[in-house]
């Protein structure tokens, strides 16, 4: 297609993908970051969401910036260093029918911000929560992060002498719904796998191997380009189908594609690679990460889901009616519950 | 207190003394406690009963004292008339504070001597009355505090009717431990009738001083506040001693916010993991529109302070309830204080204003539970109430609550046709943080409003008017100062202060909160000793003109609190810096709710020099 040809072109809420642009980015020219936004809108334009229905929340550095790089036409707060869960969570409570995207970094999540992650994935909350992870402090002017590899070398600090933290597996250790790690270089993958976050009911956790290419980008580092093009492993090749739309999966071979069926109705299927992996086992889930990080290959792809499991919203008993709209009479209780109360107290 | 005790020269004294109960935690003494509170409270004479405890769960003292006043001063007195003795740890210390003539009641296996000649003296068989009760050997433990209560009714006068009803409320209606409480406190009633000669002077008569009153503690009384005030969420992490605020919404929020129609509920309640979640959840609950607040202590505060910063700044609408205890740090967790007055004030990096509501009595925590959110969305900005343990965790007569007089305040708030007719009206001119008003506080619109030109990207960095990123100094200058302008709107229509005045007063008294029985009991002592005073309750910061009027009409004033450092008094002093001579510093703090006695002989003691 030719750009006349995308602009022209309306998805089925009636919108083209300039209503799902944001402000032009002030980051660094070819930050994997950029690549993100990017898919970002392209995922939520064909998933026909309506921007004002999504509410995008982020925390601080380099990657807490980009929520201005998509979606102007959603509600967005950009709140403090690593806590941009609690302030998701508080505010996702006001309308369920929103969608919630959260956007972070490694320092922002892996660091300050270690607590939150965890918890606001034991609650299960339904949004997307995408980890833009370059392995390194940008926006103070690279300093080592908590993904930092063991024996990374930087210009200022020398040599990295601690292990890194496994998102993805930290995830998984916190009972996480759905579990994803994906490369900014790979924005095929990249887009069908943030399309399933969205359809997935419950907290979607997508670690994004995002190159820093002003302070981290060396050829032999996890978090670059050139490592990650070279030793990409996928699990699968990924495919998401909307719900109600006819599933052909004639391009698959029989017995190599996997689905896995969202809340939605929407489906995910999964071609088989190298191996016969199933995303719904949490040993397998476990087991694939540990291997891949002995061996210093990039899995990417959908690492667990669990399509089933209660959110947070279900422990509660709110109205169909969003909180934030109910009106006044709604709130108050009356005069003669006070009546009764304060007899109550006598 | 006079010269010679009353009892001394045989005059009987009723309903004006004070019983402390010397119990071990854990044991069950509470539901005692209370029952003798609530049936005093009953019989209609003026009743406070305060719980002095350690920060354990079981086997360490603790005391609990009940203040009989026909008056109705219901501040914590220093001295004990009676004391009810059930751990002999403590045995020796409590005879101390017994005043000449008063009581030591006992339980008799308790081997310790009696040190004092002038107090008198009753035994009880604790241990004999609960084996000879109908309990399981298990729960007798829990129920020997009964004994004392079964006694004091018999030999201060109290109805085992009046026993009886307390036990129904306490238990709510269950009959079982209604009837097994209730059958140790008869056979004591009924031993003490047989067996003691009564010797002392104190009695009970019923008065009609209680009408309209309820008795209930601060921290339930402003969980009930805000949900009648149209709380929507509320997110907390325990730490005493305000658990018990949050953890009323559990027990109040089934009957008073589901609703009718749908069976739902219109509010919820999020146990965070940490007071850094709390605020965070806050923020992100007010900036979505809910009515949204949160409860700590001081500590807790602490941890706040960034997000009440980013709160501030990005103008988001939230209250926070802090239920000060003795600090810094872990400090005196179960004690009293107002040590928080000026954290809360200067809460936060850079330039920050905060509005702080400072209720007095447990109606008024009522009051504000409501009225903070309504003044929180109003300005849309954080409220700070600062409220403590006294007041929050301890059991007042106060009065009945009244409804709110005012409908709930949602404030400039924005959905699809108001902006489309704003944006009519202003040729398509609106903008998040634009002062259209002139009165520094701008319209907002909230998420899930769907109008194209609804959303904005909130944000803790420089924006300018329509929310935009902005590092332009005069940009940040402008839009901090229309943000000062605001607080400048909300001090015209926050809680006015209360003034008690007497006759001739040259002197002033300024207090807030908790200490309020005390200054007024002080105050009245102070005139019948010649120094009439006028007393002053601030009711909120940022102070009314009233305050100022306050300090600029009397020749002294003094600020009485319970913190160390004169923190109300360092607050007046920065904002009246041409006035602040006059002020005197009087300030305690040593865990313990202030008495009239210190209040009194504090100023006495500065008017000497």
């Amino acid at each position: 297609m030719t750009n006349q040809e995308v602009r022209s072109t309306t998805n089925a809420a009636g919108l083209t993908r300039a209503d799902y642009k944001g402000a032009p980015s002030t980051l660094c020219q070819g930050c994997g970051h950029n690549g993100i936004a990017s898919q970002i809108v392209a995922a939520c334009y064909e998933l026909d969401i309506v921007p004002e229905t999504v509410l995008k929340f982020s925390g601080i550095g380099c990657s807490s910036k980009s929520p201005t790089y998509f979606l102007s036409r959603s509600f967005g707060f950009n709140g403090l260093h690593g806590r941009m869960p609690s302030l998701a969570l508080g505010a996702m409570f006001a309308d369920l029918s929103l969608r919630g995207i959260g956007v972070s970094g490694d320092g922002d999540s892996a660091s300050i911000g270690l607590g939150q992650f965890k918890h606001l994935i034991r609650r299960n909350l339904p949004m997307v929560y995408i980890v833009e992870n370059n392995g390194v402090y940008g926006l103070t002017k690279g300093q080592f992060s908590a993904t930092s590899e063991k024996g990374l070398y930087l210009k200022h600090q020398g040599t990295n002498p601690f292990m890194p933290i496994d998102l993805c597996l930290e995830a998984i250790a916190s009972n996480a719904t759905f579990v994803a790690r994906s490369f900014a270089g790979d924005p095929k993958q990249l887009k069908e796998l943030i399309k399933a976050a969205f359809s997935h009911r419950g907290i979607a956790v997508l670690d994004v191997i995002s190159p820093c290419v002003t302070f981290h980008n060396q050829d032999d580092s996890i978090h670059s380009y050139t490592f990650g093009r070279e030793h990409e492993e996928a699990l699968h090749e990924i495919s998401y189908i909307p719900p109600r739309e006819e599933i052909t999966i004639e391009d698959f071979e029989e017995g190599s594609a996997r689905e896995v069926t969202l809340h939605d109705g929407s489906m995910i299927v999964l071609k088989k690679l190298a191996q016969d992996y199933d995303p719904t086992d949490r040993f397998q889930a476990i087991r694939v990460l540990e291997e891949a990080a002995q061996n210093r290959q990039l899995l990417t792809g959908l690492i667990y889901i669990n399509p089933n499991a209660p959110t947070l919203f279900d422990a509660y008993h709110l109205p169909e009616t969003a909180l934030n709209r109910l009106p006044a009479e709604k709130l108050r209780p009356t005069p003669a519950s006070l009546d009764a109360l304060n007899a109550s107290m006598a | 207190m006079t010269e010679v005790h009353p009892h001394l020269d045989g005059t009987p004294i009723v309903n004006d003394f004070c019983i402390t109960f010397s119990t071990v935690n854990g044991s069950g003494s509470a539901t005692a406690n209370n029952i003798l509170l609530r049936s005093l409270f009953r019989m209609g004479i003026p009743v406070s009963g305060k719980n002095i405890f350690p920060s354990n769960i079981q086997g360490l003292p603790t005391w609990y004292t009940i203040r009989v006043s026909k008056d109705g001063y219901l501040a914590r007195v220093a001295k004990d008339d009676i004391v009810v003795a059930m751990n002999h740890a403590t045995f020796a210390k409590e005879q101390e504070f017994l005043v000449p003539g008063g009581v030591l009641l006992y339980a008799d296996d308790i081997k310790a001597p009696i040190t004092r000649s002038d107090i008198i003296v009753y035994p009880m068989p604790v241990k004999k009355l609960v084996k000879d009760a109908d309990v399981a050997p298990k729960l007798r433990d829990y129920i020997a505090n009964m004994v004392y209560v079964g006694v004091l009714a018999q030999l201060l006068g109290i109805d085992l009717d009046v026993i009886h009803q307390a036990l129904q409320y306490h238990f709510k209606g269950k009959e079982k431990p209604i009837a097994s409480n209730f059958g140790v406190a008869k056979a004591a009633f009924e031993w003490a009738a047989a067996n003691l000669q009564k010797r002392d002077a104190y009695r009970v008569e019923r008065m009609n001083a209680t009408e309209g009153y309820i008795m209930a503690d601060g921290n339930t009384s402003a969980a009930i506040g805000a949900l009648y005030g149209g709380m929507q969420f509320a997110a907390w992490y325990p730490i005493t001693p305000a658990s018990s605020l949050a953890e009323a919404f559990q027990e109040y929020v089934p009957a008073l916010r589901t609703d009718p129609e749908t069976g739902k509920q219109t509010c919820a309640v999020v146990q965070a993991e940490d007071e850094l979640a709390a605020i965070g959840m806050v923020v992100g609950a007010g900036w979505a529109g809910l009515r949204a607040m949160t409860s700590t202590s001081g500590p807790g505060l602490s941890l706040m302070s960034e997000y009440l910063g980013l709160a501030y700044y990005a103008e988001v609408p939230l209250v926070v309830w802090d239920v000060q205890r003795v600090g810094p740090s872990t400090g005196l967790p179960t004690r009293t204080a107002q040590c928080d007055m000026t954290q809360a004030y200067f809460i936060s990096h850079g330039d920050t204003q905060f509005i702080m509501l400072m209720p007095g009595s447990v109606n008024e925590c009522f009051e504000f539970g409501w009225r903070a959110l309504d003044l929180a969305e109003q300005f849309q900005t954080p409220v700070i109430v600062m409220s403590d343990l006294d007041l929050g965790m301890n059991q007042w007569m106060t009065p009945k609550f009244q409804y709110p007089d005012t409908p709930i305040q949602r404030g400039k708030v924005l959905w699809e046709e108001d902006l489309e007719k704003m944006l009519t009206e202003r040729n398509g001119d609106w903008g998040r943080y634009l002062d259209i008003d002139g009165d520094g506080v701008p319209y907002r619109t909230v998420p899930g409003n769907r109008h194209p030109r609804s959303a904005y990207f909130a944000r803790g960095t420089g924006h300018d008017e329509y929310g935009r990123y902005s590092e332009e100094a005069e940009t940040w200058e402008r839009v901090f100062a229309r943000i000062a302008r605001k607080f400048e709107t909300a001090r015209l229509v926050l809680p006015k202060p209360e003034i008690r005045r007497k006759e001739g007063a040259r002197v002033g008294i300024l207090a807030y909160g908790s200490t309020d029985p005390a200054i007024i009991e002080a105050q009245d002592q102070l005139a019948a000793q010649g120094l009439p005073t006028d007393y002053l309750r601030v009711r909120a910061v940022p102070f009314a003109d009233e305050v100022y009027d306050f300090i600029r009409t009397h020749e002294r004033t003094y600020v009485v609190e319970m913190n160390r450092d004169s923190q109300m008094w360092q607050l007046l002093t920065i904002n009246l810096p041409d006035d602040c001579r006059s002020l005197r510093k009087t300030a305690h703090m040593d865990g313990m709710p202030l008495t009239a006695d210190w209040v009194r002989e504090a100023i006495l003691a500065q008017e000497e020099k």
